[in-house]
């Protein structure tokens, strides 16, 4: 569509915007919305965005395409009004404890009702007081709050591919929720947390640990050291007037010791030690599909940093797990050391208990410290992760003038990083440190190690996918950076299809990596978002060393206090992890032959995605029909399960306690009947 | 025994084929719940979880698909599902007390609809577009017009002798 449309008397061409909205935005008037993101699906949803069109009809801006020739009129009293009862309406039905909200000062409601000058809402509160849910690690939803823009459930769907949450019933009783009205923590949410920095209100909001990082630093018998991730250090200036992008480690080192953190390390060492590790093991499996071996490892390596991605995959791609590096996360890593030092040591810095607390732009980093993987003796890696905004929060509460603070130096040896450490903040960051690591530092004169360019057939996605190729030597490796979870899966299928091809897959959840974390000051201006990733390039290029390889603290990490080289024994046992497929939903199991007998074998058949696909659906039927057959019905419980989690070797059928992998039927029931064989009397006497 | 033991695999069965019948597309969700439920006659959670695996949708937008429409109900519903119309024509000529003695009939307090033996289910419905018989009420498919409560409890009755005494609650 071309030509012009008239918004307020001012002519604005059409240059392919897909609504009112986008063009008035155009010419300079800033429509109120809540449910319009120019990234999501449109909605209308909200009604703020009314306009009068050709002087007639009213309709929400942000679903009209645009004409040429239509008048559209943004302020007129009948607009006005319209839109002040609709934000009324709004406003009824949503707990309003505002100077107690932790979104007080970031939300949208607030900010349209001051704009618009409401003092309060003519109509009373429909909807029933709802259950808050928190039973997640991450994110804590109050349905009190929710003005069913949808944003987030559109995010979900659209950007991450995942749709934890819908709506569901209808009328006044609509609402936003998870499947079956159950908590975020019991379904196949992966806790980026963008629902919650999406959320115009605080109907979704991070969990915060705040409380428990106060108590350790009160507790005189603890001693208590902070991490910081690259990405924190760029966005937490943001909320004190620092300019977006601008890092701030020497304030933040400043601040933590002023707060009571003992040592201050940077989890871009550890991020320096993930490109080793990451590396060495990309190479060895490179060497091993080279040497046409079928154990260690498979190609493409996909990266394992982003715990939103690792959950993502352990429930929708259970058969890529062996793909998935098993180096931990920098986070990980450094919390592993220093709880490693602290056991040897006997404890902390005088025999005290050792908290470590990590700074992250991240939500699914409160998730990923709580992985039974990641604790050692019952005792986890890294104690807190606090989010930037809860820092910031709490840097605020002790009266600190962040701006003002002066520069600190973080402790040694986990508080130098190379250049490329800190580009782990930002998407691309892992392949550039990965690809300057293996090509033996930067090339001269060149600002980067690897080229991305977006990858044809891609460009219409959510999120992104680049590509981009490594010369190492004689071999080239070709490398995907990936940024949201829906193009990951949409990357994932074209790999598997062999339609593109990749060595190395790195998968970040987040807009623009690290640095658009729902952890990170809310900010859905895309040129301060922009500025982010400028921040890391900054910072990275500020360093003196830019190439993890020439980090000389990381070489005689490896001499003395590994012990090892890269990959070596030492370096498996403190920096490797594992992982394991998960239900997408917990608990579901369908009954289907439920025996009467006193003592009864339990016989599981798996029916999730890879079992069917490997014929359990036939397989299932057919056990059913022998076990009736062979009057076996009354001592056996048969259930239908989604997942035994052990998808690649599906079909999986678990009889008793043992699983049969590739099962048949007759595997099944030779194990059933040996199972019957050796159960007690008592069992058997109903046959 | 035998024929109860089986009976739970043959509607798994029966959800298999209902899913092969509609070709597990997704844009066919509600017919495929529509039969679902005449399997079940109600969505089980653990059902409707696959389905929405099975269809490659998210659990939480078929959970939202069944919430919507009130013919979809995911509480087990009872063996005879008794509605009465409360639409205008009937609510003046008295679906009111009808409710009310039917509810005392089956020992439903608060927001409980099914007895406990899973015999009966009283709903409210809108307008079955039976005004000339109001005020309606329907057993399963069996329709009643005219209807005093003396009448409904009457038939509630019946069909209780009919099941050997069950339908009472306490």
């Amino acid at each position: 569509m071309s030509g012009y449309v008239t918004v307020d008397g001012i002519k604005v061409p059409i240059e392919g915007e897909k609504n009112l909205l986008a063009l008035a935005r155009k010419a300079g008037i800033d429509i109120p919305t809540f449910c319009y993101h120019s990234h999501l699906s449109t909605y209308g949803a909200c009604r703020l965005c009314l306009v009068e069109i050709n002087g007639k009809e009213i309709d929400a801006s942000c679903v009209v395409p645009p004409k040429d020739g239509m008048s559209v009129r943004t302020n007129t009293a009948r607009v006005r009004s319209m839109r002040r009862m609709n934000l009324e309406l709004l406003l009824a039905n949503h707990k309003q404890d505002c100077p107690t909200c932790e979104r007080s000062a970031s939300c949208k409601l607030r900010d349209l009702a001051s704009k618009m000058g409401l003092r309060g809402s003519r109509f009373r509160r429909t909807r029933e007081e709802r259950p808050l849910d928190q039973g997640s690690p991450c994110l804590a939803r109050d349905p009190n709050k929710c003005i069913l823009c949808g944003d987030c459930v559109r995010y979900c769907a659209e950007i991450q591919g995942i749709g934890a949450i819908d709506f569901a019933h209808r009328g006044t009783g609509a609402c936003v929720t998870p499947a079956f009205g159950k908590s975020l923590g019991e379904v196949d949410c992966v806790n980026c947390g963008q629902c919650a920095a999406i959320c115009p209100t605080a109907a979704i909001v991070p969990r915060t640990h705040k409380d428990e990082v106060w108590a350790a630093l009160d507790d005189p018998e603890a001693v208590v050291v902070a991490q910081v991730a690259p990405a924190a250090r760029i966005a937490i200036g943001e909320r004190f007037g620092l300019g977006s992008g601008e890092a701030a480690s020497g304030r933040l080192a400043t601040a933590l010791r002023m707060l009571g953190f003992g040592r201050v390390y940077d989890t871009a060492f550890g991020a320096d030690l993930t490109v080793v590790e990451e590396a060495t093991e990309f190479l060895a499996r490179a060497a091993a599909a080279k040497a046409g071996a079928t154990v260690g490892g498979k190609l493409p390596l996909f990266t394992s940093c982003c715990p939103a991605w690792v959950k993502f995959a352990e429930q929708s791609f259970p058969e890529l797990l062996p793909n998935l590096s098993t180096c931990m996360s920098p986070q990980s890593m450094v919390g592993s050391l220093l709880k490693e030092e602290a056991a040897r040591a006997g404890g902390g810095e005088a025999g005290k208990r050792l908290v470590v607390v990590s700074i992250m732009p991240c939500t699914a980093k409160k998730y990923e410290i709580a992985r039974p993987e990641l604790s050692r003796n019952g005792e986890r890696l890294v104690d807190y992760v606090l989010t930037t905004n809860e820092l910031a929060s709490m840097i605020q509460e002790a009266g600190l003038r962040f701006a003002e603070l002066g520069s600190g130096p973080m402790d040694l040896p986990m508080g130098f990083s190379s250049g490329a450490g800190l580009a782990f903040g930002a998407s691309g960051g892992v392949s550039e440190a990965v690809a300057r690591y293996v090509a033996g530092g930067l090339p001269a004169g060149r600002p980067s190690a690897l080229e991305l360019a977006p990858l044809a057939g891609f460009e219409s996605l959510p999120g992104s996918v680049r590509v981009g190729t490594l010369k190492a030597g004689e071999s080239a490796v070709r490398i995907a950076v990936v940024q949201g979870l829906a193009a990951a899966k949409a990357l994932v299928k074209a790999i598997r299809e062999g339609r593109v091809e990749a060595d190395l897959v790195e998968v970040m959840a987040c807009p623009g990596g690290c640095v658009g974390g729902a952890g990170q000051p809310i900010e859905l201006d895309p040129a301060k978002r922009a500025a982010r990733t400028e921040g890391i390039a900054r910072a990275d290029g500020e360093r003196a060393i830019r190439s993890t390889g020439d980090n000389p603290l990381v070489a005689e990490f490896y001499r003395s206090r590994l012990g090892c080289s890269p990959g070596g024994h030492r370096a498996h046992e403190l920096l490797h992890t594992s992982y394991s497929s998960k239900r997408r939903i917990a608990d579901t199991a369908i009954p289907l032959v439920v025996g009467t007998g006193a003592e009864k074998i339990p016989v599981k058949v798996c029916v999730g995605t890879s079992c069917f696909l490997r014929g359990s659906q036939a397989l299932l039927a057919e056990l059913i029909k022998r076990v009736e057959a062979e009057g076996l019905a009354e001592l056996v419980d048969v259930s239908a399960t989604f997942c035994s989690e052990s998808c690649d070797r599906g079909p999986t059928v678990q009889v008793g306690g043992t699983a049969i992998h590739k099962a048949t039927p007759e595997l099944a029931l030779a194990q059933l009947r040996a199972a019957l064989a050796k159960a007690p009397a008592g069992a058997t006497a109903g046959a | 025994m035998t024929t109860t033991v089986g009976s739970e695999a043959r509607r798994f069965e029966a959800v298999l084929s209902i899913l092969d019948r509609y070709e597990r597309d997704s844009t066919r969700l509600i017919p495929i719940l529509q039969a679902v439920q005449e399997e079940y006659r109600y969505l089980p959670e653990e059902i409707l979880t696959y389905v929405a695996v099975a269809l490659d949708l998210s659990p939480a937008k078929v959970y939202g698909v069944a919430t919507f429409y009130g013919h979809f109900s995911l509480e087990a519903k009872g063996k005879y599902v008794v509605k009465v119309c409360d639409g205008t024509a009937c609510h003046v000529k008295g679906s009111g007390p009808l409710v009310e003695a039917l509810r005392k009939e089956l020992g439903l307090e608060g927001k409980r609809k099914t007895t406990a033996d899973l015999l009966f289910t009283l709903e409210t419905v809108s307008c079955l577009g039976a005004c000339g018989l109001a005020p309606v009420m329907v057993v399963n498919e069996e329709v009643h017009g005219l209807a005093t409560p003396e009448a409904a409890v009457a038939i509630l009755r019946e069909i209780k002798a009919r099941e050997g005494g069950k339908g009472e609650t306490k």
